[in-house]
């Protein structure tokens, strides 16, 4: 390779400075960092520690993964109209998973005992929650403002129509105590998602009002709901409401346990919201009314906008915890996901020894399938805000 | 080159009388008298602490104050929230630290309050935007957002931003003090284009060439009081109270 050029010393006989001319060339770093064994030696050997912890990994790998390959995949049964096509026999003494039985009962599992003519009204509201649900997960979906409005209004309303019945509209009372399975579970969970929002943004205003009434009612709500497990509420919601309310009034039992989830996640939301206020530099309150928006011209325009963009994987991971906690709504009697997979399991028609599991390893599966897409999604929002930054 | 003088009329822009604050029982601003005629220019200045930013937001009710008057262009000042809103509406304010709407971007920044406000129809909004901007010669910015641009560009989008909603009076607060000192010209010379045009200006800033070629007053404030109020000539030549020159003789150096 050439020397790099000098230039000769330009003033008065003085040398001043050796100046580059040319670009150094580019040389390609030492083999020892880049390829496949430097990451592994990196990443996985790079100290006695990291070698040892790979090694335990790598074990407990090899010692759980073929097993539940096994039970799921290899051994599992795959056809069958009951219980004999998942019991051992001579041929087949290793017996893995009874998916049968989970083909058998998933009309059950999903709308538990929804009269069955009656399913296409599920399937509509299943739809029309997707849709409202991508309209607004979706970022860049033009006009969010009215998806805004569809899932935070018109979804609700509609979805009461269709799963309760409407008279005028011809459709025909379902009464709740026939409701059931992966449609309940999605009902209260969508009834949290949606209630808590809005409310909870409320409480967390409310919170920071400057009248000291508003901020202690709100206060006292949000710690108080907040100081109790979600089974309480619950409880109370399903035994209390009663006492309070007049007795032609007397709301059902799924409508209770809706009522304990809301206020229970609301109180929650309210929590997070106000880490997304709090983030917000005084500065942008100074410039809104210094140009003379009012208090909820504030809000609306510069505040919530702000506050609730960064807030949105916060937001999700509470919606997560909401979606598990949903379970509890089986110990006040009602018939969500894992209660239909519970009476599912215990039918002797399909009474094996695997069913159980079967049944148990669907839930999760399922429950994970939700939760994982939503930590996803808070995901990718996070790396998008982070980008955000510069722009 | 140097600002003509202050054109006289009647009702002053503001009128400030016997002003009193507290931050609890601190005494941020202790009797403060001062009247802003209709196109005059007054830079205000004094070591940090002394009120001076405390005082430009009270102006624009921004804080709350607890004794003496404020009238700005003949209404009062009262706990009466569409007062305070109306009062906004006709004062421009430009901040230290730009405070910028960042989810927005500058030609919206420039929009949302005509359009929101004064209730002006988006596409006239967005017309006079673009002649702001083209006034503080940064129009080919309107579609980015501010924090792509650099502090002096997002400081005359401020400036930008205020004047569409046609202020009477613009107020600055120390507007060069974030800058890096490369951009402060830029700012400044923004700044001395709008006082040609004859805008009423209240500026907080330690930039003394500015002041010098700009102010009709200079006002002095130390410790929540106004000690000297001078033309600027009298002012840099002879200061009279020994604050004053104190001040002057370090800020100066």
């Amino acid at each position: 390779m050439d020397a790099p050029t000098v230039v000769a010393p330009t003033m008065k006989g003085t040398a001043l400075a050796y100046v580059r001319t040319a670009p150094a060339a580019a040389i390609s770093p030492p083999t020892a960092t880049v390829g496949v064994l430097a990451w592994f030696r990196e990443r996985l050997f790079s100290s006695i520690g990291s070698t040892l912890m790979t090694i335990v990994i790598v074990l407990l790998l090899i010692w759980s993964v073929p097993s539940l390959i096994d039970f799921l995949i290899v051994n599992a049964t795959w056809t069958g109209s009951d219980r004999e096509a998942c019991l051992p026999s001579q041929v087949r003494p290793e017996v893995g998973a009874c998916w049968p039985f989970i083909g058998d009962r998933l009309a059950y599992i999903t709308y538990g005992s929804y009269p069955i003519a009656l399913r296409w009204r599920v399937d509509t509201f299943f739809a029309m929650l997707t849709f409202g649900t991508a309209w607004l997960l979706w970022l860049d979906a033009p006009r969010r403002d009215i998806g805004a409005i569809y899932f935070f209004v018109v979804l609700p309303v509609a979805s009461f129509m269709l799963l309760h019945g409407f008279a005028p509209l011809g459709l025909a009372i379902v009464d709740t105590a026939l409701w059931g399975g992966m449609m309940v579970t999605i009902v209260v969970a969508a009834v949290g998602i949606v209630t808590s929002l809005p409310v909870g943004i409320v409480l967390a205003l409310g919170r920071r009002s400057e009248m000291p009434a508003v901020r202690l009612l709100c206060t006292l709500f949000i710690e108080i709901v907040r100081g109790v497990p979600l089974i309480t509420v619950l409880f109370m919601a399903s035994v209390m409401l009663p006492l309070f309310l007049p007795d032609t009034w007397s709301p059902d039992k799924l409508m209770r346990a809706l009522v304990g989830v809301a206020l229970f996640s609301s109180a929650y939301m309210a929590e997070v919201v106000r880490a997304g206020l709090q983030s917000i530099p005084k500065g942008q309150y100074d410039a809104a009314h210094a140009l003379g928006l009012s208090y909820l011209q504030t809000l609306r325009l510069i505040i919530l906008p702000q506050a609730l963009t960064v807030t949105i994987p916060n937001i999700v991971n509470s919606y997560i915890a909401l979606f598990k906690d949903t379970t509890l709504v089986f110990f006040v009697g009602i018939f969500d996901f894992l209660k239909t997979i519970e009476a599912a399991r215990a039918d002797p028609k399909w009474a094996t020894s695997v069913t159980s599991a079967t049944g148990y390893i669907f839930a999760a599966l399922v429950y994970f399938v939700f939760c994982y897409a939503m930590s996803r999604y808070a995901n990718r929002i996070e790396k998008r805000l982070a980008a955000g930054e510069n722009r | 080159m140097s600002v003509s003088a202050a054109p006289i009329s009647d009702t002053p822009a503001v009128e400030i009388i016997g002003l009193h604050k507290w931050f609890g029982e601190f005494h941020v601003l202790a009797d403060i008298n001062l009247e802003v005629g209709r196109g005059e220019r007054i830079v205000i200045c004094g070591p940090s602490g002394s009120g001076k930013s405390t005082l430009l937001r009270c102006i624009n009710r921004l804080e709350d104050f607890q004794r003496g008057a404020i009238v700005v262009d003949g209404m009062q000042l009262t706990q009466d929230i569409r007062r305070i809103d109306a009062v906004r509406r006709e004062i421009g304010m430009v901040f230290q630290q730009f405070n910028l709407f960042p989810h927005l971007t500058v030609l919206e920044n420039c929009t949302l309050a005509p359009i929101q406000v004064r209730g002006m129809p988006k596409g006239e909004a967005e017309q006079r935007a673009m002649r702001f901007l083209e006034r503080v010669k940064i129009p080919e910015q309107a579609g980015k957002y501010p924090n792509q641009l650099s502090g002096g560009q997002q400081q005359r989008v401020a400036i930008a931003r205020a004047l569409c909603m046609s202020p009477k009076l613009m107020m600055f607060d120390e507007p060069t003090s974030a800058l890096d000192p490369e951009m402060v010209k830029e700012v400044l010379d923004t700044m001395v284009a709008l006082a040609l045009d004859g805008m009423t200006m209240l500026v907080v800033t330690h930039e003394m060439t500015f002041a010098r070629q700009v102010a009709n007053r200079m006002v002095f404030m130390d410790a929540g009081q106004i000690i000297e109020v001078n033309a600027p000539a009298s002012f840099f030549a002879n200061p009279q109270h020994e604050r004053t020159k104190l001040f002057l003789s370090q800020i100066l150096n």
